[in-house]
């Protein structure tokens, strides 16, 4: 009797302690939520409802018009060109500041003396202002008065007005981007290369991997595959991005050759305050960044059944 | 392999490595030492310095003088502290309780809850902008230090970080302190936050690199160099200039850059964590 009481007790100080609990984490939830809904999940409802109206900021009407302002994209060159430019830019980006962030990580880890430097070195374009350093980078590259010029023309090289010049514009703006990402992923591959156990290059000097390549190909390429993909995504995602060296140096020339996704949706949204076909480049902005997380979520969740 | 081969080819390996390495770092710094020595050289050596890049004589007063009266650069650094203070001090005041809710606290909505934080961790502040930016039009908010903020109040990504942060910290601790007769406010305050510094200072970082370089949102919301923080201002800057002196631009570019890098510089190890943070996960 007094133990069936004694539990009784216990179980219910047990369930004000749970109900407390949960009071609490309502409690402390809810600024979260709150914003949540508003800076998040209601903005995206409303961008999906603008994309299906002529909604121009400042009118006074407005009427539905179902999937136009899609079919209209589809059809528009402007977009069409934007965004197989961001695609160029991509290609180039993601596998130029992957591949030398992966070889400045593996010379930067071997080194003793200079390894902090070289680190220090490589990190300093991820925490500059991208403006600020955009602005240099135009004046370097400036065909009358900068410096790479004269250079280039001292070696009977000529000029390259690389900003100006629709066929190399975008190659100007990814090695821009693959100078400020390099040093980012080198530090994401450094924590991947901390983490082969030694013992595994030992076992494969045994097995007769003795020469850089043999051990590079046999053990930490392999041991990196989550670093690699993992650098691969972020970058992608990054390079998918671009829009701050765009607005700087080039505003989408010439002829169009440096329009990129996130400077033409700029534009269409708020220069000519077209919310509705701003809105249908929206959806399609958020298609590519989910469908991107999506891969990744599939390619982790795949390595780990074996 | 006999060991005096082994050793020169581990000579040659070295000096090809270095050799990159060396060239790779020149590669990294040469826009940095471009912009140092530009804003030091005198005008009317700008056009010939690519043959002798070292300046004759030193124009450094002139020049950082010039962009500091020409262009009000300290404000747009005050702006752009005043509104990464702004952000971060919302972001830990709603991310540090919500984290610990979604981390120690069980209530039936948890899991919906943290299914939109891992929603929101893949949406850009580019998705949300234009509903975001006509409804501050609407308010008449548009070109306050309020708009410039407004998006960043909420990060999912902070909440996440101190979610999975919180998640280590030892149950037996938080359970002696109720035993004690804290409320879960006091256990936030008291026990929680000062457990979670090292968290706190690597996302100060990466929110207050983030928010002085973005130049998206700002660009949008201020129309005025009243508010405009230092990318915003850089380009005003450039666009006002156009390219008569670069002398005085490539000073405004060292002085705008400099705080941030003066920081990683002294707190190297911090920044890189703060920054990389996106990759622990």
């Amino acid at each position: 009797m007094t133990v069936a009481l004694k539990i009784g007790r216990v179980s219910a100080s047990r369930n004000a302690q749970l109900r407390a609990e949960a009071a609490a984490g309502y409690a402390f939830v809810t600024p979260a939520l709150i914003l949540i809904m508003v800076l998040l999940i209601a903005p995206i409802v409303v961008v999906l409802l603008l994309s299906l109206t002529d909604y121009q900021l400042g009118a006074l009407e407005w009427s539905w018009v179902g999937l136009a302002n899609y079919s209209d994209m589809l059809g528009d060159r402007i977009f069409l060109r934007s965004l197989s430019n961001t695609f160029i830019y991509v290609a180039i980006v993601v596998p130029g500041s992957v591949v030398l962030g992966l070889v400045v990580a593996i010379l930067v880890q071997e080194r003793t003396k200079s390894k902090a430097i070289y680190q220090t070195i490589f990190f300093l374009p991820v925490t500059t202002t991208l403006i600020a350093m955009s602005v240099v980078w135009h004046f370097l590259l400036n065909p009358s008065l900068g410096p790479i010029t004269s250079l280039t023309r001292a070696l009977g090289l000529g000029e390259f007005d690389v900003f100006g010049d629709p066929d190399l514009v975008l190659v100007g703006l990814a090695v821009i981007g693959i100078w400020q990402l390099v040093g980012f992923n080198m530090i994401l591959f450094l924590a991947g290369l901390t983490a082969i156990p030694r013992d595994l290059y030992d076992a494969a000097d045994i097995d007769g991997a003795d020469g850089a390549w043999d051990r590079f190909a046999r053990v930490t390429w392999p041991m990196l595959g989550p670093t690699t993909l993992f650098v691969v995504v972020t970058t992608t995602i990054t390079a998918f991005r671009v829009f701050d060296t765009v607005a700087v140096i080039t505003r989408g020339n010439p002829q169009g050759r440096s329009d990129v996704l996130l400077y033409t949706l700029y534009k269409v949204g708020f220069q000519d305050f077209n919310m509705g076909p701003a809105s249908a480049m929206t959806i399609a902005f958020l298609v590519f960044v989910l469908v991107i997380a999506l891969a990744q979520a599939f390619f982790i969740d795949r390595r780990t059944h074996y | 392999m006999s060991r005096a081969t082994l050793r020169t080819d581990r000579l040659i390996g070295s000096a090809v490595s270095h050799a990159f390495l060396l060239l790779g770092a020149a590669f990294i710094l040469l826009p940095f030492v471009w912009m140092l020595l530009t804003s030091i050289r005198p005008a009317s050596e700008v056009f010939t310095a690519g043959f002798n890049p070292i300046p004759s004589r030193l124009a450094a007063g002139i020049n950082y003088s010039e962009a500091l009266s020409k262009s009000p650069l300290l404000q747009y650094m005050l702006n752009g502290v005043l509104v990464c203070a702004g952000i971060l001090i919302i972001q830990l005041l709603v991310a540090i309780p919500g984290g610990y809710a979604l981390a120690k606290l069980s209530f039936r909505a948890q899991p919906v809850i943290f299914g939109l934080v891992l929603f929101g961790l893949t949406v850009p502040v580019q998705v949300t902008a234009l509903p975001i930016y006509i409804a501050l039009a609407k308010l008449n908010l548009l070109n306050t230090y309020f708009a410039i903020m407004l998006p960043f109040f909420l990060s999912v990504f902070g909440i996440f970080l101190f979610r999975q942060f919180f998640k280590s910290f030892p149950q037996e601790i938080i359970h002696a302190a109720r035993l004690d007769g804290f409320t879960e406010l006091e256990i936030i305050i008291r026990i929680i936050t000062p457990s979670a510094v090292p968290a706190i200072a690597a996302f100060a970082v990466f929110s207050i690199t983030s928010h002085w370089n973005d130049l998206y949102w700002p660009l949008i919301v201020t129309t005025s160099a009243d508010h405009a923080t230092p990318p915003l201002g850089m380009m005003i800057f450039r666009d006002q200039e156009t390219g008569s002196n670069y002398g005085a631009l490539m000073a405004g570019a060292a002085i705008i850059t400099a705080p941030l890098i003066l920081v990683f510089l002294f707190a190297q190890r911090q920044f890189v964590r703060g920054i990389t943070m996106t990759g622990v996960k």
